[in-house]
């Protein structure tokens, strides 16, 4: 038998679960999450493998989703020392990398600012030579002064050319240990976007160093050798080595971990997800059983990027959100919460404070806490507020649809016991079994994928072949990966035809499959 | 006279992707090429049109290209400066002042950037009074005015001139350059006098920009319903409510052309209302009624923040008021609806101002 641990790292809670290779549900876990987060994450995993009481050398797998690198950028903390190098003279000075985001992020990060010669036009011939020169220059100047390096170069989604050979030249000069980001592995086109999603991966590549190794020092210390994974932000795994060169593509797992577990624990491969936690609830779209991503550019710490990230609404609702009532008989919900705090702070708990589980308990519409100590309060009046509650859910998840038919709903996470059984828009309500863990079941069961982004020209062989042969392609990345042949489908697939470029397109394809058990010894 | 600075810059950004009515690029590049140019200039210098002499040489600045490439490569900054040196040299004379030639998006942003780098007055004024898409859509065009000698530059330093027999022309051989450039060009256009710019040019649009921006940045924190203060500002009305359900976009012709349905909310309840755009929003209609058409302003406005919403933005599930704003009276002429009008962009409608579509359909205002 093979067994295999998720992990999902959130604001308040660290979850856990090991699962056995039928993906049944063998333990899970619930814990606060600690503010040096790895004891959480050690706790959380010593936990549920003393539960499941399986044998260490049979658990092949570990998963991990975390928001530690979030946190870094929001916090403007533990952020890299770095250097920032855009290649794209003449072009591009009228607006210099990092102009519009905002300066408390510009002071950390906009030390070491470079522009030089080089990029592509749209059609893939070259703006300019690129200045090899010049980089050999920059890379002596900042050798021994930065963490990290970020390099965008205009078109690289075109051309990535000028980006890979400043590459070279930059570990040549730096050595193998400094890192370097580059802007076409990260982002698409759209150059401030792109460069500041690379600026940002740069600057958070010790946090994500820290944490990989972390983990695994946790799981050696436990007996455990796993193959580790990271849960990245399209809902697929990343090895360690990979997460770690670009951490900035886990940073939205925590929302895709949820919305895969709870495609896998409600067996629905089209639907809306509500994960209710402590603080927020964040709503998102499962389509073909991955979540949709969002087209708009996201803002990160303050900074507009262009990189793949979930399409959420996150509203300020949760298990610990704070009701004020006045004494006119007015009240508001929200937005501020005690979150991990609720079993201390809530009324019903002991505390002092009424939140949106203290109205459900008063209400009787859960079993939780002592009702006794929220019986004293105004049932109508707690009618009123649960159906605000109840409305603002219904509000996101309209906002979220793609059309007025009723979709199915899947509630999941801690706080999901607030929403009632029937919702405006929702043709049923599902609540799986373990909803509370689903984030770390989504993680524990993300399939492991293989891409391919290149231009292809279509004369040799004709369009039909190419795109073929584009599939193979990626297919063969994912096996390479880990994943089984046999589970292996083509999740995303788009074609974009270059003009002026001869008769060449642009192929992106990802293909996604199951981990391979491995092989017995 | 006046100075305006970057809070300046902020709300006219806002204003401008409210009268460029979801197309003319995101004004974004553009904004923050301007907040560039004062962070390391200083501010720039605002004159009214009244304040421009006579005989005085001003030409309007812009962007020319595809958006995507001016996402992607971002111009020097410089190609603009020797757009006026060429533009000086062809005519012999100096340039007093520059101005937008469109009040919608990117352009409308991409002048000041070029004031404030050149110390350079930007005249409050432009020739839409809105954003089109080809540039012979002009009110300047309109009297007769040519958009030539323009002069065109790229980030190299590759600088072009054109004179041209009319503005067709001059539309389809600068759209070759800028291909051949790289899909995207700075250009000196539209250079005329004062006394051409105070007759046919649209006066104080960067003013009732900057009015329109802030007043939707300041709605929040007054508490006021930031779609009212837009509307009372352009003397327009809200056509309808209701939450995108479908967009559907094809590109035609180097054009982004659409519709999309939006689903009725609160009284609009039961109703669909059809929105028709290529680059810009043009014409809105429930099944019933005609609502607003070219070249009357339409523009759709996130129904939370008012923020405007562009047509590449366009998206399932978005909650938004599409409003109607009347267009110069310039516009309404023969020449003026046969230059913009429905027909021109191929739509089956004959143009009937906003006021009378809404007096007819008893829309809200």
């Amino acid at each position: 038998m093979n067994y295999r641990i998720g992990i999902d790292v959130g604001g308040t809670h660290t979850d856990a679960v090991l699962l056995d290779s039928e993906y049944r549900v063998l333990s899970k876990t619930k814990s606060s999450t600690t503010q040096d987060v790895s004891t959480g994450i050690y706790e959380a995993m010593r936990e549920v493998i003393a539960q499941a009481g399986v044998p260490r050398e049979q658990i092949t797998y570990a998963m991990l989703g975390t928001t530690h690198c979030t946190n870094a950028i929001v916090e403007r903390k533990r952020l890299n020392e770095i250097a920032v190098i855009r290649i794209g003279a003449p072009a591009t000075f009228a607006i210099k990398p990092l102009v519009g985001v905002p300066d408390d992020l510009r002071e950390h990060l906009g030390k070491r600012v470079y522009i030089v010669r080089g990029g592509h036009e749209f059609d893939g011939r070259e703006i300019v030579k690129l200045d090899e020169e010049e980089l050999y220059r920059i890379a002596r100047e900042i050798k021994g002064k930065v963490d990290s390096v970020a390099v965008a170069s205009v078109f690289s989604p075109v051309s990535k050319e000028h980006e890979m050979r400043a590459g070279e030249i930059l570990r040549e000069v730096l050595g193998e240990e400094t890192p370097i980001s580059l802007s076409y592995e990260i982002g698409s086109v759209g150059l401030l976007e792109r460069e500041n999603a690379t600026i940002l991966n740069a600057s958070i590549v010790t946090v994500a160093k820290t944490t990989a190794y972390g983990f695994m020092d946790a799981l050696k210390a436990e007996g455990v050798h796993a193959r580790v994974f990271f849960g990245q932000n399209d809902g697929t795994l990343m090895s360690i080595e990979y997460a770690i060169k670009y951490p900035i593509l886990t940073i939205g797992c925590g929302p895709t971990n949820s919305i895969r577990g709870a495609s896998y624990l409600s067996g629905l491969a089209n639907a809306l997800v509500v994960d209710v936690g402590g603080t927020t609830t964040d709503i998102g779209v499962l389509v073909n059983s991955f979540p949709r991503e969002s087209s708009l550019a996201v803002e990160i710490g303050g900074a507009r990027t262009n990189f793949r990230m979930p399409d959420l609404i996150s509203i300020g609702l949760g298990g610990g959100t704070i009701v004020r009532i006045q004494e006119n008989g007015q009240f508001t919900v929200g937005p501020d919460s005690v979150g991990y705090q609720l079993p201390q702070k809530g009324l019903a708990f002991g505390g002092d404070t009424l939140t949106a589980t203290d109205v459900v308990i008063a209400l009787e519409k859960v079993k939780l806490g002592d009702p006794q100590k929220v019986a004293h309060l105004d049932k109508e009046l707690l009618e009123n507020v649960y159906s605000r509650i109840v409305e603002m859910a219904e509000e996101a998840i309209d906002k979220m649809k793609t059309s007025a038919e009723p979709v199915p709903v899947i509630l999941v996470g801690g706080g999901s016991i607030l929403l009632p059984d029937v919702l405006k828009g929702a043709s049923q309500i599902i609540r799986p079994e373990n909803f509370g863990v689903a984030n770390a079941i989504g993680a524990a069961i993300a399939q492991i994928s293989g891409q391919i982004d290149r231009v292809f020209s279509l004369d040799e062989t004709g369009r039909e072949k190419t795109l073929e042969t584009a599939k193979r392609m990626a297919i063969d990345e994912a096996i390479a990966a880990g994943a089984e042949p046999e589970t292996i489908e083509i999740v995303e697939f788009e074609d974009i035809p270059l003009s002026y470029l001869g008769n060449a397109t642009r192929i992106r394809v990802k293909a996604a499959g199951t981990l391979a058990a491995p092989v017995e010894v | 006279m006046r100075r305006i600075g970057k809070q300046e810059i902020e709300d006219i950004a806002i204003g401008a992707a409210v009268l460029g009515t979801g197309g003319g690029g995101d004004p974004y590049i553009g904004k923050l090429m301007a907040l560039q140019a004062v962070e390391e200039y200083g501010p720039i210098t605002l004159l009214s049109v009244d304040e421009v002499p006579d005989e005085a040489l001003v030409v309007a600045s812009g962007g020319m290209g595809a958006p995507t490439v001016l996402i992607e490569k971002i111009p020097s900054g410089h190609e603009v400066a020797q757009t006026f040196q060429a533009l000086e040299k062809y005519m012999g004379k100096k340039v007093f002042a520059t101005y937008p030639i469109e009040a919608g998006g990117i352009n409308s942003m991409l002048p000041l950037a070029l004031a404030a780098q050149l110390r350079l007055p930007v005249v409050d004024v432009d020739g839409m009074g809105r954003a089109f898409p080809e540039l012979q859509m002009t009110t300047f065009y309109l009297d007769g005015i040519s958009a030539t000698p323009m002069v065109l530059a790229d980030e190299k330093g590759n600088v072009t001139i054109m004179d041209t027999i009319d503005n067709s022309w001059t539309e389809r051989i600068a759209r070759s350059v800028t291909v051949q450039k790289g899909g995207s060009a700075t250009c000196a256009i539209y250079p005329m006098f004062g006394k051409n710019l105070k007759e046919s040019g649209i006066h104080s649009i960067l003013q009732l920009e900057e009015k329109i921006g802030r007043a939707i940045r300041l709605a929040k924190e007054t508490n006021v319903d930031p779609v009212q203060e837009v509307l009372k500002l352009t003397d327009g009305f809200e056509l309808f409510r209701g939450k995108v359900v479908d967009v559907d976009r094809k590109t035609e012709g180097g054009w982004a052309r659409g519709t999309a349905k939006i689903e009725g909310l609160l009284q609009y309840k039961g109703e669909n209302l059809e929105l028709r755009f290529q680059n810009e929003h043009l014409l809105a209609r429930t099944k019933d009624r005609l609502l607003c058409v070219t070249p009357d302003l339409i523009a759709v406005l996130d129904s939370e923040t008012g923020l405007p919403i562009t047509t590449e933005g366009l998206r399932y599930g978005a909650r938004a008021v599409v409003i109607g704003m009347p267009c110069h009276p310039k516009w309404r002429t023969e020449k003026g609806i046969e230059t913009v009008g429905p027909r021109y962009f191929r739509y089956d409608a004959d143009y009937i101002p906003v006021e009378q579509l809404v007096e007819k359909g008893s829309v809200v205002k």
